[in-house]
């Protein structure tokens, strides 16, 4: 089974949950950018959550499908189709062998996932399939995806051909499912995002005002933006005097302040150390409403304690267990 | 010693407030002690010059739900470290790194060399007489931060950082020095480049020195450059 690009969209990237456990080498975890919409598209096809799909960013590609599959999308709208025919996202579709996926206009979020029943197979790079652009490793060749290149998928469990088998027989083209998950699962995407935030560990450094602009203010995502890290524009924060720093530790969602005032925020292929002053922290259930933003949409902060913080997280991860025992209990694999 | 929570995903444990031998050694057995008794949930340490940022899935930490997962999180590796000892700690490894100094390969080391009032050659002699201590690795893949350097060659950045400075090449920024892993962008002063790859995804271990490492440069000739990198 395999996956011919034919456009491949203007950064097409194949992602998983990350590698971990290679932090004290400098390697950073990288990853999808927006986790649920890829755990929950992997869901959606019968895979466990960490299997690697793409990751289309503001204009996706066009993909032919050598054989048929079973595919979901999450994450933004694109306005995809199938051989013409519009699909929707957060729903599993069965493709007929030759198929052409196509992506249009970009009407929510940034970037949409597109998860394959067995998961696109390319070799492992310290433990993931995922694309590290800047350092040229993992994913398909280190790089975002070009016409003509040609992805393996690994082979589909017997869920996933539970679930392709019913919607091929019951179903009408385009095959899509009429189940979905608990919205619960899906973030509610948006050009103008409130994100809860964790003070960080320097925000005691910053003037008074800039604490109240930090925990209110709307920033602007810079075109300087990427998958290392949103620059945030709009509101300059400052310190009551200048620091230098050690450099230790920082993650996904770590709000960096450098000399300039404009704050950062660290994503997914966020550098393993760094050394600038941190005021905050985003809290993890948030950071795939940051992930879905693009440059120019808009984002305040909401200040959160950590505690609620790691409350909001465990009931994220009990919503997503039960999503995937809900699909594993209807799709048994026996059928 | 200082817990501080690093977002609900990550908790920083501070050991000192400054670059030294002390602190290093506190940051390389908190490093040891975790290797050999990660708390449940835990998924990654990262060393850095004075503290050890600890990594963990907030689910998977054990104890009464009835406490935050980083509360119940930190009363465990307060128990673990407790007790940890830094004579236990293994002999550091001693990493020979082969530079070809000057020329093309260290386009910069005449200008370090005039600022210093000394010749290239005793720019070079001075690198290689002394041993440097990889106090940690972060910033980007293999990337080393030494300490070490002696004091006469420290050397500020340069003026304009250089847009593209190639995988190997060997530099002084500052009081440090170090080895650019891959090509990057870079503002240090360019003295030589080693033929050895100091981050590669096919090696077991992918990053040629690791926090703790002495590392010592070994000088060889262009021809010998060439060699070894028709050998790799």
């Amino acid at each position: 089974m395999s996956i011919r690009v034919v456009t491949g969209g203007l950064q097409t990237t194949i992602q998983d949950l990350g590698r971990i456990g290679f932090q004290r080498q400098g390697v950073p975890v990288g990853g999808a950018m927006d986790r649920t919409a890829l755990r929950v598209a992997n869901l959606l096809v019968g895979n466990d959550d960490d299997a690697a799909a793409l990751e289309a960013s503001l204009i996706g590609p066009a993909l032919t499908f050598e054989e048929e599959a079973l595919v979901a999308l999450a994450g933004a709208d694109m306005d995809a189709t199938v051989d013409g025919s519009a699909v929707p996202t957060w729903r599993a579709i069965w493709l007929p062998p030759g198929s052409t996926m196509r992506f249009g206009r970009l009407t929510l979020g940034c970037r949409a996932y597109l998860a394959v029943a067995g998961g696109v197979d390319v070799p492992r790079v310290f433990g993931s399939r995922s694309t590290y652009l800047r350092a040229k490793f993992g994913g398909y060749q280190g790089r975002a995806l070009k016409p003509g290149d040609v992805l393996g998928v690994g082979q589909p469990c017997a869920r996933s051909r539970a679930i392709a088998k019913t919607l091929r027989s019951d179903t009408a083209a385009p095959h899509v499912a009429r189940w979905t998950v608990t919205t619960s699962v899906r973030p509610r995407y948006s050009d103008d995002v409130v994100a809860r935030l964790i003070g960080g560990a320097h925000v005691g450094m910053l003037t008074a005002p800039s604490r109240d602009a930090l925990a209110g203010a709307t920033f602007r995502v810079s075109s300087s933006s990427d998958r290392m890290g949103y620059r945030l524009e709009g509101t300059s924060l400052s310190l009551r005097q200048p620091v230098e720093l050690l450099s230790e530790g920082v993650t996904f969602g770590t709000v960096q302040l450098p000399p300039g005032g404009a704050p950062i925020v660290l994503m997914a292929d966020a550098q393993t150390t760094g050394g600038y002053p941190r005021v905050g922290e985003v809290a993890s259930v948030d950071l795939p409403l940051v992930a879905q933003l693009k440059p120019g949409d808009r984002l305040r902060f909401r200040l959160v304690s950590l505690e609620d913080a790691q409350a909001l997280y465990l009931a994220r991860e009990a919503d997503i267990a039960q999503a995937r025992a809900t699909i594993a209990l209807n799709h048994n694999g026996k059928g | 010693m200082r817990f501080t929570p690093l977002g609900d995903r990550a908790v920083t444990i501070t050991l000192g407030d400054a670059i030294d031998l002390s602190t290093h050694r506190r940051v390389r057995s908190v490093c040891a002690a975790l290797d050999a008794h990660a708390p449940p949930g835990v998924v990654d340490q990262v060393p850095a010059f004075a503290s050890v940022t600890v990594h963990y899935d907030p689910a998977l930490v054990a104890g009464d739900a009835a406490r935050s997962p980083y509360d119940r999180l930190v009363a465990q590796l307060e128990e673990i470290l407790s007790n940890t000892r830094e004579e236990e700690l293994p002999p550091p490894r001693v990493v020979e790194i082969p530079v070809c100094y000057g020329a093309e390969l260290g386009p910069d080391l005449e200008d370090v060399a005039r600022q210093h009032d000394l010749t290239p050659q005793q720019v070079i002699d001075l690198h290689v007489g002394a041993e440097y201590l990889v106090y940690m690795v972060g910033f980007m893949p293999g990337f080393a931060y030494m300490g070490g350097l002696p004091e006469r060659l420290a050397t500020p950045r340069r003026s304009t950082p250089r847009t593209a400075v190639p995988a190997g090449t060997v530099g002084i920024g500052g009081s440090q020095t170090g080895v650019y892993p891959l090509e990057s962008p870079g503002g240090w002063n360019l003295i030589g480049r080693t033929p050895l790859e100091i981050f590669d995804i096919h090696r077991e271990q992918a990053t040629l020195l690791a926090t703790g490492d002495h590392a010592r440069f070994v000088p060889i000739s262009r021809r010998e450059f060439e060699r070894w990198r028709d050998r790799a």
